[in-house]
């Protein structure tokens, strides 16, 4: 680039592209800063909308799931995160019908890539940017989506 | 303008005429108590430098920086140097002993020396002689051995490459520093610094010499820049290239040093630029408006100074995290066929003024 170019044409290019430069840096001091100051400011922090933090299966309001234990999921998953058990029931007009019996989750084995996400159907589970998660104990991050929170707390989990 | 000397003579006259101390005895105590000082000022100066640079940096990076240990993060640097001043100091096998040790001393004996010769107020410069200038530049190269014994003695290849860009790169740049500061002796007409401030009492530097004095106040900068080893041309340290450079393996107060060093270098490059370009503790006067300068009068002549210091010092912490750092061709070149020809352009400029009288 300097071959091309004259002394005094490379002075001047130089002088404008280092004050464009110092330019970009003095509005970035002015700007608003990013630090979240984290415990402090739980009230007020911002987690992105499409932060993984742990995976979910939303329930309505009656108590029930869209999942129809189809076990796509568990099949997608590359660590072996999710186990699905299912059993065999008849309805009313004599159909047999799997339904779930207990879709258990290990977030600790869990590595965040959705990919259970994007092969669900039905659009059953999805991530939530609910990020802390620490418990005492490995045990205690096996996690039963398909109980619902508020009808039984984690902590009961482990005796199933 | 508060005289600080009223305090200097108040107290050699103590120890002499009240206490009876003889020559001997008043010197030792006075250079005692003046040396405690320095290396007080010395160290506090760093402590506040190093938070100054973790803030500023954080700032032009959209960050915080240190928040945590005390309000604002204050302590941080406390915290810091307890931790530096409690390593262990271990040593490389096959280093050269003696300049392994003797480096990190050389280091900072050159930057204290010239720390020594700031001028702090009216009155209050602890070391002034008629040659002030050219002794100041010449004890703060003394840190270039210090570099370059420190990347010799530590048997490490990275610390041998960084040593040789170090001495190559501070060598260069003090051609232009001391080209600069040719220029603004010219127009002052004294080497002593008190003298330059003193000179400057009806306009700062770069007012009075106008032209050349802002062509030599920013080579000044950038080549002061080279020369305290930071911001674009950290090549001696150059951390993703040569882990930590010349002092990668010092630990301990080995590395304290070398650090407390970089820090008042920029100090004392902003500082020199301070006062014999801005004027030192001189207030700001504008001639003609006696009323606003009898208000600059009220503040002291140390507020002036180290506001002017640490506003340099800002401006060097701009460029050191805006630009990228340049390569070895690439510095050399700045200096030898740029900044170097344009200082001794600007030193002929300069010489026409001052013999025409066109200067202010």
């Amino acid at each position: 680039m300097e071959n091309n170019k004259s002394y005094f044409g490379g002075i001047k290019d130089g002088m404008k592209s280092l004050l464009i430069g110092l330019g970009v840096t003095w509005r970035e001091y002015f700007t608003k800063k990013v630090t979240e100051q984290y415990p402090e400011n739980r009230k007020t922090q911002h987690i992105a909308e499409r932060h993984r933090g742990r995976l979910v299966m939303p329930h309505d309001a009656e108590g029930n799931n869209k999942c129809i234990a189809c076990k796509l999921c568990e099949i997608a998953c590359p660590n072996g995160t999710i186990k699905i058990t299912t059993e065999q029931v008849e309805t009313e007009d004599g159909k047999k019908k799997r339904v779930l019996v207990d879709y258990q989750y290990d977030l600790g084995e869990c590595m965040f890539c959705e990919l259970c996400v994007n092969a669900c159907p039905h659009d059953a589970i999805k991530f939530v940017n609910d990020f802390e998660n620490s418990v005492f104990g490995r045990e205690k991050l096996v996690q039963h989506l398909n109980i619902r929170k508020d009808v039984k707390p984690v902590e009961n989990k482990e005796e199933k | 303008m508060f005289d600080f000397s009223i305090v200097t003579t108040w107290f050699d006259s103590l120890l002499r005429n009240t206490l009876g101390f003889g020559d001997f005895l008043s010197i030792l105590i006075e250079c005692v108590i003046v040396g405690v000082l320095i290396l007080t000022v010395y160290a506090l100066l760093a402590i506040a430098l190093i938070f100054m640079e973790r803030k500023v940096c954080a700032y032009f990076q959209c960050r915080l920086g240190p928040m945590r240990v005390g309000p604002w993060g204050i302590f941080q640097v406390f915290a810091d140097v307890v931790k530096m001043l409690i390593k262990e100091i271990f040593f490389v096998d096959k280093a050269d002993k003696l300049l392994y040790i003797v480096a990190p001393f050389l280091v900072i004996i050159g930057s204290v020396g010239a720390f020594s010769f700031m001028t702090w107020n009216k009155g209050a410069s602890i070391l002034d002689f008629n040659v002030g200038i050219f002794l100041l530049t010449a004890i703060s190269s003394l840190g270039v051995i210090g570099i370059f014994l420190a990347g010799w003695g530590s048997n490490n290849k990275y610390s041998v490459i960084s040593a040789m860009r170090g001495a190559v790169q501070m060598i260069s740049y003090e051609m232009s520093l001391c080209l600069c500061l040719i220029t603004a002796v010219e127009l002052t007409g004294t080497m002593q610094l008190s003298g330059i401030v003193e000179s400057q009492a009806d306009g700062w530097l770069i007012f009075k010499g106008h032209i050349p004095a802002i062509i030599a106040f920013l080579v000044f900068l950038v080549a002061g820049n080279a020369e305290a080893n930071r911001g674009p041309f950290d090549l001696a340290e150059a951390e993703s290239e040569l882990t930590a450079g010349y002092h990668t393996e010092y630990s301990g107060m080995g590395f304290g040093f070398f650090y407390l060093a970089e820090y008042l270098n920029m100090f004392i490059i902003a500082g020199i630029a301070s006062t014999v370009f801005l004027g030192g503790w001189m207030p700001l006067h504008i001639s003609g408006l006696d009323g606003f300068n009898a208000v600059m009068d009220y503040i002291p002549g140390i507020v002036w100074f180290l506001g002017k210091a640490f506003l340099i010092v800002w401006i060097l912490l701009w460029i050191k995290w805006t630009f990228p750092r340049l390569r070895i061709d690439q510095i050399l070149n700045l200096e030898w066929k740029y900044l170097m020809p344009l200082s001794l352009l600007n030193l002929v400029l300069m010489t026409i003024i001052v013999a025409f009288g066109w200067h202010f």
